[in-house]
């Protein structure tokens, strides 16, 4: 019935029988999916059309997909291939229309007390989810995937189709240029 | 500044919790439920490509979602009503207790369960059967107490009549949908008359026959209902009726013939 475990042994379950598993798919990897689609696009409404948008799309080319490219699927990464894809045409689309795309419920949640909270909230950290929103493309979805859904490089390397070392820098320079941001502000 | 890292990973959120079901419902996959009226008040139904999944008294939308994806998983969305080809069939079902033909989705229940649930499916409104008749009709004889936790277990109560299923002593047993004492009110609404069954078996009395045709019955199969006072045989057990020359209905089979 239902495959027990985690997303390990979901792409053989994917493959045996696509409707069964889909829904154990969409479990394991909403929460990350949202959030991410949620930072990177700085509001609910767009992220969850994006996530809604991204699972369709995995489910219609896991039924145009032979079963034994389903079994070898890296879940993850390819879900994130196809979720990054929307997210950057999206992006595009709203600031070729010079829309503002923050809302308030993509602000900084309340913030954990302590000195690194205190010194980011001083900075006016209440908007980092805005200032991850005016670093350039690849350095963003580097950063988001990296530090907010918590992928690993080789991961991120594959969902943007950029090389390892590119991701990895992207998110070294993505996180230098967040920090400038942040110190400007409290200057 | 250090902690950034942190803080980004602070902005990690949980999905709303209706955006799964959005999902599933996008790609077909979530199954969807219904508010129906029922003798026993409102209830939501929900259903599948393969039939209705899950009967329960309606109550918080929320509650009945996240208790239906903890039980099946899989996601519930509200629809307007049942698909055409069920919804004249079930609400017969719900307002009347005509419970025959009603496909129902076994996804989810054990071999024995489906049995068990296919066997209570066959008594005609405002009749009754012991549990152990049940469990002798699917081939389990003496698993009359598993019978029981497997009615009370039923996912579909007044679609599948679990309610019609009772304890050899005449005592209604536990339902599954509700108070216990739900099964007393929808067997009556069948047109049962507890009265005159109560004091049947208060004296003992498990079985009638027709001293016409020599063959004896559950008290509410529709032909002793239909035998003349004067006619009218009472047994305590199939052995007693068997010796008395009786032999037992084959339509409510009182016992293997
Ligand atoms: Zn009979």
């Amino acid at each position: 019935m239902r495959p027990r475990g985690g997303i390990e042994a979901l792409p053989a379950a994917l493959a045996a029988d696509r409707d069964a598993a889909f829904p154990l798919l969409v479990r394991a990897l909403i929460d990350g999916v949202y959030s991410g689609a949620l930072r990177l696009l700085g509001n609910s409404a767009d992220a969850e059309e994006v996530t809604q948008e991204a699972f369709l799309r995995a489910y219609r080319a896991l039924g145009r997909y032979p079963a034994a490219r389903v079994g070898e699927l890296r879940l993850r990464e390819w879900v994130w291939t196809i979720a990054a894809n929307l997210c950057r045409n999206r992006a595009r689309d709203r600031r070729r229309r010079g829309e503002e795309t923050l809302d308030p419920e993509a602000a900084l949640p309340d913030p954990a007390p302590g000195p690194e909270a205190r010194a980011l909230a001083s900075a006016g950290s209440g908007a980092l989810a805005a200032h991850l929103a005016r670093l350039p493309w690849p350095q963003r979805a580097a950063v988001v995937l990296r530090h907010v859904t918590g992928l690993p490089h080789a991961e991120i390397a594959a969902a943007l189709g950029r090389p390892v070392g590119t991701v990895k820098s992207d998110v070294h320079r993505g996180l230098q240029q967040l920090r400038r941001q942040l110190e400007e502000e409290e200057g | 500044m250090t902690g950034l890292p942190e803080h980004l990973a602070d902005l990690r959120a949980a999905a709303p919790p209706h955006l799964l079901p959005g999902v599933l419902h996008r790609v077909g996959l979530a199954d969807h439920y219904a508010i129906r009226p029922s003798i026993l008040g409102p209830v939501f139904v929900a259903f599948t490509r393969r039939g209705v999944s899950r009967v329960d008294l309606a109550g918080d939308p929320a509650g009945f979602e996240a208790a239906y994806l903890a039980r099946f998983g899989r996601a519930v969305v509200p629809a307007d009503a049942p698909p055409p080809r069920l919804a004249a069939t079930v609400d017969r079902a719900l307002g009347a207790g005509r419970t025959r033909g009603i496909p129902v989705d076994p996804a989810g229940l054990s071999e024995f369960q489906a049995a068990v649930l296919r066997s209570a499916a066959g008594i005609p409104p405002g009749e009754i059967r012991p549990y152990a008749w049940v469990a002798r009709e699917i081939g389990r004889p003496g698993s009359g107490r598993a019978v029981g936790n497997a009615l009370a277990a039923n996912p579909v109560p007044l679609v599948v009549p679990c309610h019609r299923v009772v304890r050899a002593d005449g005592r209604f047993g536990r339902y599954s949908l509700g108070a216990d004492e739900s099964k007393r009110v929808l067997l009556a609404a069948e047109g049962l008359e507890i009265e005159a069954l109560e004091a049947l078996t208060s004296r003992g009395v498990r079985y009638l026959g027709s001293a016409t045709t020599r063959i004896y019955c559950h008290p509410t199969c529709r032909h002793a209902r239909r035998i003349t006072a004067s006619r009218r045989a009472e047994f305590r057990s199939p052995g007693e009726a068997a010796r008395a020359g009786f032999r037992p209905c084959r339509d409510c089979r009182p016992a293997t013939a």
